[in-house]
């Protein structure tokens, strides 16, 4: 078993293709290993900014070889039979072999050197390489069909055991010399086997491990920020991404003048991270500290201290270009500033950025205005959703006496609250897109909303009115803060729930991969917004009030999303289903904690007990009385258990339960009088726990039902001889499954 | 280390060097342009199969930047170094990096990157991929291989290398302002030389220049780009394109070009640069496949 290495070494590879690049190899030479019959051992690969590595440990010296027969006619059969198989085989008469009167294509292949396969693979490699954007290069670029590569092809060291597998690629011919690092040492290496690759190159300054010079640029710049008594701000991208800009990496300190942390924090770090990909520190308050640390490729012969030197130049550089902006920035109102948005094009067929504007402004103040939002939204949600992430447990809501969460057409608060909430909504609203339009956004288009809020609260807007314009995106993604403010939380659903409705009314919605306009990324923040901060809500209506015409599709669209961020949250798909199967429910804070309550039942032993008695029952139902809903209680409606949620008809259901029981009246058997009893009690229950929402509650009185059930089963025939016993016995199986029916569509549930 | 070269011995320097390796040293082309890559010793002899290597300073205006002489790092007219070669050499790297090192810089205490930046310029209907080259965190370079050039493929590939002049310049004599700079080693300051032309080009470019008038320059450059075209003589024609491109500039340091219409006139002189391009080709053709056999655009 032998090793084999690969070098293709290159001018600088862009650090944002190299680990992918790194997989792609992986997958390309496994590929031709495969197509020789080679079983790819363990593979290694590696990248630098100038070369692209793999090893393949214990490789076979030659392939297996192999033997393939192709069954063809009996040799008795007509000619045209004959002509055909040798047409099919390329083969001649004489070339097959017969046995027991039938024909056989034997090809043979005999086992290959693996060297061979090896010199064949690598040109195949290099041809069929994935990068995102490849070039020509060179003299032989006279042809359009010359070789390409992510840059110039420099070198390639390719070679098995210690033989050089002999190839030409790209005009480069295939050996065992390698350059080390282009400064440290520029000179040529000789590569004895994969064995010995990794050492050499670390004695020239390269080390080849991408994760190690990461590890080198952590460990380095921690500690350089630390003896300086500040604390790195840690950036995995940032690592990364210096790691593949860096054979020898050497992390460095530096400092700025401190007159540039006027500046916004945010404006620096992001100044500092993504032009010139320096980390960031902060001092013992936790503040941003005027340092820097920057990672050299070179080991410098002053200890850095001309590199630190004009790295800070050119940092201070930019940052006096960013404090320029954001100082003439500060000159101009935002309000001032909105004018310039009615001459950007928000989507040609939705207007301009003003004219969004003032769709978000208005509906930011009908969210306020229609109760929705209130001035307590948000507010102590997170102690009762445990940390902010999750819904406010329904125990909690129902068992407190003062409510969370004002219900939709609940008392409005005072006018006067109410009145400064829509002014502060709408005004944020207003001032929300201003900064689009500023110098410091156009330079950096990411810290739109966060310039936003400076400049408000610096011209004196409200704290409210600052934070709603500075947080009015978010989330901007899983994982990112949803905002609990109610001023904010009324700009960023008006914002999204505009793009969704807007988008949807003129028939851009999203399909497939296409999301153009990011409208899932839009429902996942609404959903968070309202979920978080339970809301109460009934979608249609707001979807409605942002003018959507086609509802449907919107509100479907909403389902999907929430069954999304559900499943990433753990929330079983088929319990949603089951509540979501009972229709009419479009208050997702409501649906949801019906869903949690489910989920939390149903893997509890009397919810695993109950949901196998109720699945008894209406298998029986299914089976014996198919026609149940024609005779059992008699409402006249396809499906009798259509009106048992209507309260309008629930004393009349509940009357004609009582006469049906009395007419049908016979001595019980103890176990069915004492379902009777237990349903008697744990309907009201669960009604009542249902109308205060608490949908455990609800559970709870069902879960009583369990014994009964089981024992019902157990002792009682259902199917009687005596009709009218038969007939009061499906009734009550019906009656446990309406009981269910009151929390979720159990024929859903799954297990 | 000896004294920091002066910017002008930089340039002489600079012409040495790539003088030596075989370059053609040009002179500035003289129309007003946005860079060095406009020259058509770049554009237009980047296009067809014959080599061609050359090395130029090429005046570039940028009247958006103009900061009345009043920013320390921001001009309006400034100075590219240009190095064009054709087909791109394999050690063009090594080249490169040999001139930085002519110029003063020392590999063993600074800091050299080649950090990816893809160019393109949709004016030119051009692309190439490459990257700017840092000097301890600054771009100092911008390297790059054409792959298309006025809509064509390059074939061969130029490489072409234009170096900022005033930042090497502030960098090698270590000046915090480009107004600081030695020009000369007998005293003159880059200011001198050049801060009063900042402040009233700066004026000219933002306040003072006749908007109707470079309208109508506008109309007429690619009115006469089109005659150009008709007659077969595409150099002139590019001449024209050039011209159009800059007087665009003009009119949109102006503020007179609404976003909608920016689009438009970006898409104009892009025309006019690609069917500059296509007929130089068209009429060139002939002579580069009597060298070069089979050589289609």
């Amino acid at each position: 078993m032998t090793d084999f290495l690969l070098e293709l070494r290159s001018e600088e590879i862009p650090a944002r293709m190299q680990a992918r690049a790194r997989e792609d190899l992986q997958k390309l030479f496994a590929g031709e290993l495969g197509k020789a019959g080679i079983a790819a051992g363990r593979i290694t690969t590696y990248a630098t900014p100038r070369r692209l590595v793999l090893i393949a440990h214990d490789l076979p010296e030659r392939t297996e070889p192999v033997r393939e027969e192709v069954k063809g006619p009996r040799a008795s059969a007509p000619p045209q039979a004959l002509e055909g198989f040798l047409r099919k085989t390329g083969l001649t008469r004489e070339a097959l072999t017969e046995r027991d009167g039938v024909l056989f294509a034997v090809t043979e292949v005999p086992g290959r050197e693996t060297a061979a396969v090896l010199a064949a693979a690598i040109p195949a490699i290099v041809r069929a390489f994935p990068w995102p954007k490849s070039m020509r290069w060179g003299a032989a670029s006279l042809s359009p069909e010359s070789p390409r590569w992510v840059r110039p092809l420099q070198g390639i060291v390719a070679l098995f055991g210690s033989d050089v597998v002999p190839c030409d690629v790209a005009g480069v011919t295939s050996g065992a010399v390698t350059l080390g690092h282009r400064f440290h040492h520029p000179g040529a290496i000789t590569i004895g086997s994969a064995a010995d690759y990794v050492e050499k190159l670390r004695a020239c300054h390269v080390i080849v491990d991408q994760d190690e010079r990461a590890a080198i640029i952590a460990v380095g710049a921690k500690m350089a920020a630390q003896g300086a008594g500040l604390t790195l701000v840690e950036d995995e991208g940032l690592l990364a991404e210096n790691a593949g800009l860096t054979e020898w990496p050497v992390p460095l300190i530096g400092r700025f003048d401190e007159a540039f942390l006027a500046v916004p924090p945010e404006v620096i770090q992001l100044t500092a991270r993504v032009n010139q990909k320096y980390f960031v520190c902060r001092d013992g308050d936790g503040k941003l500290a005027n340092a820097f640390v920057c990672t050299a490729n070179i080991d410098a012969a002053d200890g850095g201290e001309r590199i630190v030197a004009g790295n800070a130049k050119v940092l201070a550089a930019r940052l006096s270009d960013a404090k320029f902006f954001y100082e003439t920035d500060l000159k101009t109102r935002l309000e001032d500033q909105l004018p310039k948005l009615e001459k950007i094009v928000f989507h040609e067929k939705l207007g301009t950025v003003a004219d969004k504007v003032e769709r978000v402004a208005k509906l930011a103040r009908w969210l306020v205005e229609s109760g929705i939002i209130l001035p307590g939204t948000g507010r102590g949600t997170a102690g009762a959703a445990g940390g902010g992430g999750g819904l406010p447990s329904p125990e909690t809501a129902a068992n407190a006496d003062t409510p969370l969460h004002h219900p939709a057409d609940g008392p409005p608060p005072r006018a006067g609250e109410d009145m400064a909430l829509a002014d502060m909504a709408e005004r944020a609203a207003r001032l929300a897109k201003a900064d689009l339009v500023t110098g410091m956004v156009g330079e950096f288009p990411e810290l739109q909303g966060l310039m936003g809020g400076y400049y408000a609260a610096a011209q004196g807007e409200r704290a409210e009115v600052a934070e709603a314009v500075r947080d009015h995106y978010k989330p901007v993604g899983q994982g990112d803060d949803v905002p609990t403010a109610p001023v904010t939380v009324a700009v960023a659903l008006a914002d999204k729930l505009d793009s969704i409705v807007q988008f949807f009314a003129v028939g851009l919605k999203p399909s497939g991969s296409k999301d153009p306009f990011a409208l899932r990324r839009s429902a996942l923040g609404v959903l968070a917004l309202l979920l978080d901060n339970g809301i109460r809500v009934s979608l249609s209506k707001a979807t409605a009030a942002a003018g959507a015409t086609a509802h449907e599709d919107v509100l479907d669209f909403f389902a999907d999303r929430l069954k999304v961020q559900q499943r990433e949250a753990g929330v079983r798909h088929d319990l949603i289903d089951a509540v979501f199967a009972l229709g009419g429910e479009d208050d997702l804070v409501r649906l949801l904690s019906r869903v949690h309550a489910l989920q939390a039942f149903v893997t509890t032993e009397d919810g695993a007990n109950l949901l196998a008695g109720y699945k008894r029952a209406a298998n029986i139902l299914k089976k014996e009385a198919p026609g149940t809903s024609k005779h059992i209680p008699e409402t006249g409606e396809e499906d009798p258990l259509a009106e048992v949620e209507d309260p309008d008809f629930a004393p009349i259901v509940a009357e004609y339960a009582r006469t049906e029981r009395e007419k049908r009246d016979y001595d019980r058997e103890p176990a069915e009088a004492a379902l009777i009893t237990a349903l008697d009690a744990a309907e009201p229950q669960a009604a009542a726990a249902i109308a205060a929402e608490d949908f455990a509650g609800a559970m709870a009185a069902l879960a009583s039902l369990r014994a009964p059930i089981d024992a019902f089963f157990t002792d009682v025939t259902v199917n009687d001889a005596d009709p009218h016993k038969r007939t009061a016995r499906l009734s009550l199986l019906a009656r446990v499954r309406d009981a269910v029916h009151r929390v979720a569509d159990f024929s859903k549930i799954e297990g | 280390m000896s004294a920091p070269l002066s910017f002008q011995k930089m340039i002489l320097t600079l012409h040495d060097y790539w003088s030596d390796r075989g370059c053609v040293i040009l002179q500035p082309y003289d129309m007003r342009m946005g860079a060095g890559t406009f020259h058509p010793a770049t554009t237009l002899r980047a296009l067809g199969p014959e080599p061609w290597n050359a090395a130029f300073v090429q005046p570039s205006r940028r009247p958006t930047d103009g900061r009345y002489g009043e920013n320390p790092n921001r001009l309006q007219h400034y100075y590219q170094y240009q190095v064009i070669l054709k087909p791109s050499p394999p050690d063009l790297q090594e080249l490169y990096l040999g001139s930085l090192a002519a110029i003063g810089i020392d590999f063993t205490q600074h800091d050299i990157r080649f950090v990816e930046d893809d160019w393109e310029s949709p004016t030119l209907g051009a692309w190439g991929l490459g990257w700017e080259v840092w000097c301890d965190g600054m771009e100092v370079t911008q390297f790059t291989y054409f792959q298309q050039m006025g809509g064509y493929d390059c074939k061969p590939v130029a490489g072409e290398l234009t170096y900022g002049l005033e930042r090497l310049a502030m960098y090698i004599q270590d000046k915090d302002s480009v107004y600081d700079l030695a020009f000369n080693d007998a005293g003159v300051t880059y200011g001198d030389v050049f801060l009063e032309n900042e402040r009233q080009m700066s004026k000219w470019n933002f306040e003072v220049a006749d908007t109707d008038a470079l309208f109508d320059l506008f109309k007429k450059a690619a009115a006469e780009c089109e005659n150009a075209l008709a007659n077969d003589v595409p150099i002139a024609a590019y001449e024209q394109a050039i011209e159009a491109s800059h007087v665009f500039n003009l009119l949109n340091a102006r503020g007179v070009i609404s976003v909608a219409e920016r689009q438009a006139y970006i898409g104009r002189v892009r025309d006019l640069a690609k069917a500059s391009c296509a007929k130089f080709i068209e009429t060139q053709t002939p002579q580069w496949q009597a060298k070069y056999p089979g050589w289609v655009a």
